[in-house]
């Protein structure tokens, strides 16, 4: 999404990321985020909870209408109601994407090679 | 509050992004020139929505073979869209939530509303997904998707993108 949030700006048009994960932003050097803590796949808050998406997405307006240089970071003082081991759980999909098999495929590899080079 | 970037992250990925560098690329800025009340604002999520009655899903199959390729392309969704007309393929999250609510990804109606309450000008009239799993695909989105994002936002008269990782 940083590369994305580049070609656009760079193209003229204002960009404010919207991110659980704002560190990561940062070092893309992204041009004004706003950091949530929240359940990837949540960026705006709840299912059902209108009050709660138009809080975050005015958070989103108003950095985008103040922040006059770039590496704006704001964070958003809402915590995600419910039990977070249980959102956790939630936002996580049924099985493991195929890169984080492939990479689990990998390291067990790893693993028998150094057990078969010690013995 | 300081947000945890690692708060719902799984633990065994923690290490890879904290020891990602910092890009010694140079930021880049486009000042956003106008009142929130005049402006009109766009949404792009990555949370791989597309419309099933018109639009190829993103390509999961392909995912499977190949781990490391991610689908790069672009989904258009107008901003009269609604619930039923979505659908979303993404390997991983869980789509459930955003298939009963479109809006904790995608919150065209929140937007919407915000509009109707003169805070921002107006909703521009079509939205951006794309599919957020990219390693081999990122290259693919700086020289075509993002491309053609930005000649759509203009032939929209879009004033300010609204980014949504998911």
């Amino acid at each position: 999404m940083p590369v994305l949030a580049r070609v656009v700006e760079a193209a003229g048009i204002p960009t404010i990321t919207v991110t659980m994960m704002p560190e990561l932003a940062q070092k893309y050097r992204s041009s004004r985020v706003l950091g949530v803590e929240f359940p990837f796949g949540h960026s705006f808050g709840v299912v059902g909870d209108a009050e709660m998406q138009t809080r975050t997405l005015q958070a989103a307006l108003d950095l985008l209408a103040t922040a006059t240089k770039p590496e704006t970071r704001v964070d958003l003082d809402t915590v995600w109601p419910g039990d977070p081991k249980q959102a956790y759980k939630d936002w996580q999909p049924s099985e493991p994407s195929p890169i984080v098999k492939h990479n689990l495929e990998a390291i067990r590899k790893a693993r028998r090679d150094g057990a078969s080079h010690d013995s | 509050m300081t947000v945890d970037s690692y708060a719902f992250l799984p633990r065994a990925f923690r290490p890879m992004y904290e020891a990602a560098p910092r890009f010694d690329h140079a930021p880049v800025w486009a000042d956003f020139g106008k009142p929130l009340a005049d402006a009109r604002i766009g949404l792009l999520s990555s949370a791989g929505i597309f419309l099933p009655a018109e639009q190829e899903p993103f390509d999961v199959e392909r995912e499977r073979r190949e781990p490391t390729w991610g689908d790069p392309t672009l989904r258009v969704i107008p901003n009269d869209v609604t619930q039923s007309q979505i659908d979303a393929t993404h390997l991983h999250i869980n789509t459930a939530d955003l298939l009963t609510d479109m809006n904790v990804a995608l919150p065209i109606d929140r937007l919407n509303d915000l509009a109707d309450k003169n805070v921002i000008g107006s909703v521009s009239p079509e939205h951006f997904s794309v599919m957020g799993f990219q390693q081999e695909g990122a290259e693919v989105w700086r020289t075509t998707t993002g491309p053609e994002i930005v000649a759509r936002c203009h032939a929209v008269d879009i004033d300010a993108l609204i980014l949504a990782p998911a």
